[in-house]
């Protein structure tokens, strides 16, 4: 939810002509809108506090210097999504020592869709735990996945970009959108299964 | 009928609603014949409302006051700097 400020009657368009005449409220308004979800997605992808807050930074330094380049046919919120991934992409890279996969990796080995485990979830099984107990729970699956999966996760189910934003946003083609988001969804689909799983049921199947 | 590796192929564009009627109707097929794949579906598709539905949370204070001051410091350069308004 935005900020109800007094800069948040304002809509959008509104704000950013404000902010590139240099009106320092309503870009701090665009800002505090949107820098929660940017944070969120910069953490998620880099998984380091200090890289997620140069993320952050960086995004709207950079959206400001370039507020003239923005054309408006994408939404605001769109537009520094992208910058915020190829920031935190460039994070990842920078860290070579990090045992992670590289991002262009071949990932298409058919394992990653093998479905091991099956049993019936309860109907909201969110609601079993503690706000806190959940996040943590999400966090850490979304955490387990390779990077590659990771980030077409987020964009896709958390961001809520469509698959052709998520493509142009990480610079690969829609069918490889598809395919890393199907094992995503699958390999967390598996590590909640553990968390959520009805009570009392302890049904295993194998495909 | 498809066979479950078939199915789970197209899981995600079926989430996705983005399958053609055709395909559809075989996807359905399956899942009511397949008690396994009607689990998988169920809970995929539980997974990914779980994550929507989770709110980002604040950004830790000082996290926020560097941000905001940084946001300054970057606009008080460019009005200095400017010369180059936006189109």
């Amino acid at each position: 939810m935005p900020a109800t400020t007094e800069a948040g009657v304002f809509d959008e368009s509104e704000l950013l002509a404000k902010a590139r005449e240099g009106d320092v409220a309503a870009f701090s308004e665009l800002v505090n809108r949107y820098s929660r979800k940017i944070y969120r997605l910069a953490k998620h992808i880099t998984q380091n506090d200090t890289d997620a807050e140069d993320v952050l930074q960086e995004t709207f330094m950079k959206s400001f210097e370039h507020l003239g380049d923005f054309q408006g046919q994408s939404k605001f919120y769109t537009w520094i999504v992208r910058i915020a991934v190829n920031e935190s992409l460039m994070k990842l890279r920078k860290r070579k020592s990090d045992r992670t996969v590289p991002l262009d990796e071949p990932l298409d080995t058919g394992e990653d869709t093998v479905v091991r485990e099956i049993a019936v979830w309860d109907e909201n099984p969110e609601q079993q735990y503690s706000r806190e107990e959940l996040a943590k729970i999400l966090d850490e699956a979304v955490e387990g996945l390779k990077p590659a999966f990771r980030t077409v996760f987020v964009l896709r189910d958390i961001e809520e970009l469509s698959t052709e934003e998520t493509a142009q946003a990480l610079g690969i083609s829609v069918p490889a959108v598809k395919s890393r988001l199907l094992r995503a969804r699958l390999q967390l689909r598996e590590k909640l299964t553990r968390f959520f799983r009805r009570k009392g049921d302890d049904v295993f199947a194998y495909l | 009928m498809l066979t479950c590796k078939e199915f789970l192929q197209e899981l995600t564009d079926y989430l996705d609603s983005t399958v053609d009627a055709e395909l559809r109707v075989k996807l359905e097929r399956h899942i009511n014949e397949c008690p396994n794949c009607f689990v998988i579906l169920d809970t995929t598709q539980k997974t990914i409302k779980v994550y929507k539905g989770m709110q980002a949370q604040e950004i830790p204070q000082e996290v926020h006051v560097r941000l905001m001051k940084a946001v300054e410091r970057k606009m008080a350069a460019g009005k200095t700097a400017a010369g180059k308004p936006g189109l």
